[in-house]
């Protein structure tokens, strides 16, 4: 944003000469960022907007429905009551209240560990001052071109080996950094914290930690929290790693729990639908809550060249 | 900082030797659980595709090379490998043309309700995967759900999505361009907002117009963003799984029309049981990966020689 607010700054350009409109028209400034947008802006927009949410809508209509009302051509498209009746019938097949908590629990814990050590290793690459600094932070991104997931069946053998399989530490503890996160935390600790401040503090005697904890920390709280709340989102919709290391219905998370549900009673939707609605509700809360600054956080963490 | 801070700064040569090993000791984390989560186990991997190795027997010996001979021959491989290769394609590039398109129209300092638009294209990023399979299941049914009934609408014959590999992978890659043209939308976003104007300024001098402009300025100067982008979407895109699984099933359908290279893997490993045969799957599927990377970045250092 250095950049917007810069150029708002800048004096007025010169008044041009009068034209006709034609050749007004004609020399249009070229970048859409600084022409009105038209109405077929709007137009693109709004269609993109529907079309990103009519599947959740969607979501809504079977879920509450039974499979009849959404098995007939055309459709309905309105929800129906049905949806505490398919809770009913959701848990009675799997104990789905237990597998939400699970997701919860799973998630949360990432998302703390992910939020303490991607910090901490972000501040590191941003601030501190070590021989291979550039290297490493090479080597680092260089992991997200890694499929770490081919790894999967020395994985599952590690947790066999641990007495980890079907539990939530075979869950949380290999998701407890990731690169991604690094990568993220390092770009918002050099576009929140200016240099001379580290140094002062440095001169002020202040430790490596101290600087972490009593400067950086309370300086990046709101980029970690959304940070945090994406890798807890990110956690809560993990799928294979789960399906895999998991094999009782009580251990299960919600997304396992699910896909079960599918196999079992494929053709039954509406329920299959309210399992769904019921693992996806927590997360639209969420986006309702903090979406605008996750939208922010996305575009702090991003690579701009 | 107050007096007491300035009393405790770290002066023995102890501490000074800690504070420079402070660093490394806050990037340990990282580095300790790749190794132990990352990279030892794609290396062990490699071992095992040397191995006939079965979860009952265990380790059963060094085969060399003969399970990479079983995946050569078997045609699942060959379908898995098209089939993921297809879905990449028709959700790579078209995903990103219209992230691009949507970045474009959001970076415009007089666009109305911004942060709505912005929110409202990032929903499909926060829904889970296996919500938008089943989702979309429903969505694309043979004789229910809203497709089926417009192609009624229209006299059109009914489709039987499920039943080929090229009518799968265009849901597959539906579903994939639904659920991250948003996410990338913002990052190009982002990039986009960053371009000085000058360089706009510069080009409408030059008698650049509004496509010119977008060719010539605005995709140079995100580049490292768009390729950034294309390597994430390869390496996740090529390791497709939850989709395919869901829509079709565990085998990829009757016909195994949905396979995927993971899923393959994973029914080999855990459906079969038969570690050995599915890891070397899992060193193809990394070969895979590592190659197209590789070409991405051929084609960008291409681009911006020409």
């Amino acid at each position: 944003m250095t950049t917007t607010s810069a150029v708002r700054e800048l004096p007025p350009p010169p008044q041009r000469p009068p034209v006709s409109r034609a050749a007004a028209r004609s020399r249009r400034r070229p970048t859409s960022g600084r022409n009105r947008p038209t109405w077929f802006t709007y137009a693109v927009l709004v269609v993109a907007a529907l079309l990103a949410v009519f599947p959740l809508y969607w979501m809504f209509v079977v879920g509450s429905n039974d499979t009849s009302a959404v098995s007939r051509v055309p459709p309905t498209f309105v929800p129906g009551g049905n949806f505490v009746d398919n809770i009913g019938l959701v848990e009675a097949q799997t104990p789905f209240a237990r597998s939400l908590l699970n997701s919860a629990i799973v998630s949360v814990a990432v998302a703390a560990l992910q939020m303490f050590f991607c910090s901490l290793a972000g501040f590191a690459f941003a601030k501190l001052r070590f021989r291979g600094r550039g290297p490493l932070f090479v080597f680092v991104v260089s992991t997200m071109a890694i499929p770490s997931q081919l790894g999967i069946i020395p994985m599952y053998m590690i947790m066999s080996e641990l007495d980890w399989t079907n539990t939530y530490w075979a869950l949380v503890v290999p998701g407890a950094v990731s690169a991604f996160g690094v990568f993220w935390m390092r770009q918002v600790v050099i576009g929140t914290i200016p240099d001379e401040m580290v140094d002062a503090a440095r001169i002020d005697g202040c430790s490596t930690f101290r600087i972490y904890w009593a400067i950086v920390v309370p300086n990046i709280r709101g980029a970690a929290a959304v940070f945090g709340l994406f890798s807890a989102m990110t956690t809560w919709n993990d799928f294979l790693w789960p399906l895999v290391v998991l094999n009782s219905p009580e251990n299960f998370t919600s997304q396992v729990a699910i896909q079960q549900l599918r196999t079992t009673y494929s053709i039954d939707y509406s329920i299959v639908m309210t399992a769904s609605v019921l693992a996806t509700l927590p997360l639209l809360l969420l986006f309702v809550l903090a979406g605008k600054q996750l939208v922010a956080g996305i575009m702090d963490g991003a690579f701009k060249g | 900082m107050t007096a007491a801070t300035v009393a405790a700064a770290p002066t023995g040569a102890f501490t000074r030797r800690w504070e420079r090993l402070t660093p490394y000791a806050y990037i340990a984390p990282f580095f300790l659980l790749f190794l132990a989560f990352g990279l030892g186990p794609l290396v062990f991997t490699g071992w095992v595709s040397m191995h006939e190795w079965k979860v009952l027997t265990g380790d059963a010996g060094f085969v060399g090379l003969r399970n990479f001979a079983g995946v050569f021959s078997d045609p699942n491989f060959w379908k898995a490998l098209r089939n993921t290769f297809a879905i990449f394609l028709i959700s790579t590039i078209p995903g990103i043309g219209l992230s691009l398109w949507f970045a474009v129209l959001l970076n415009n300092r007089s666009l109305r309700a911004q942060t709505f638009w912005r929110m409202v294209l990032l929903v499909p990023n926060v829904t889970p995967l296996v919500t938008v399979a089943i989702v979309f299941s429903t969505i694309f049914g043979r004789n229910l759900g809203p497709v089926a009934w417009i192609l009624q609408v229209f006299g059109l014959p009914e489709i039987d999505w499920v039943a080929s590999a090229f009518t799968v992978q265009i849901v597959v890659a539906i579903m994939v361009i639904w659920r991250w043209t948003g996410y990338n939308t913002l990052i190009y976003l982002a990039a986009m907002q960053a371009v000085p104007d000058t360089l706009y300024d510069a080009a409408e001098i030059d008698g650049a117009n509004r496509w010119q402009s977008f060719l010539h300025v605005t995709v140079p100067s995100i580049r490292p963003t768009i390729l950034f982008s294309v390597v994430t979407s390869t390496v996740g895109g090529l390791q497709i799984f939850t989709e395919p699984l869901l829509f079709t099933n565990a085998v990829g359908g009757s016909d195994g029309q949905g396979l995927t290279l993971t899923l393959l893997l994973y029914s080999q490993a855990f459906g079969s049981f038969n570690f050995g045969y599915a890891s070397a799957i899992a060193i193809m599927l990394l070969f895979v990966v590592l190659a197209v990377a590789l070409l991405n970045f051929a084609l960008a250092r291409l681009i911006r020689s020409a």
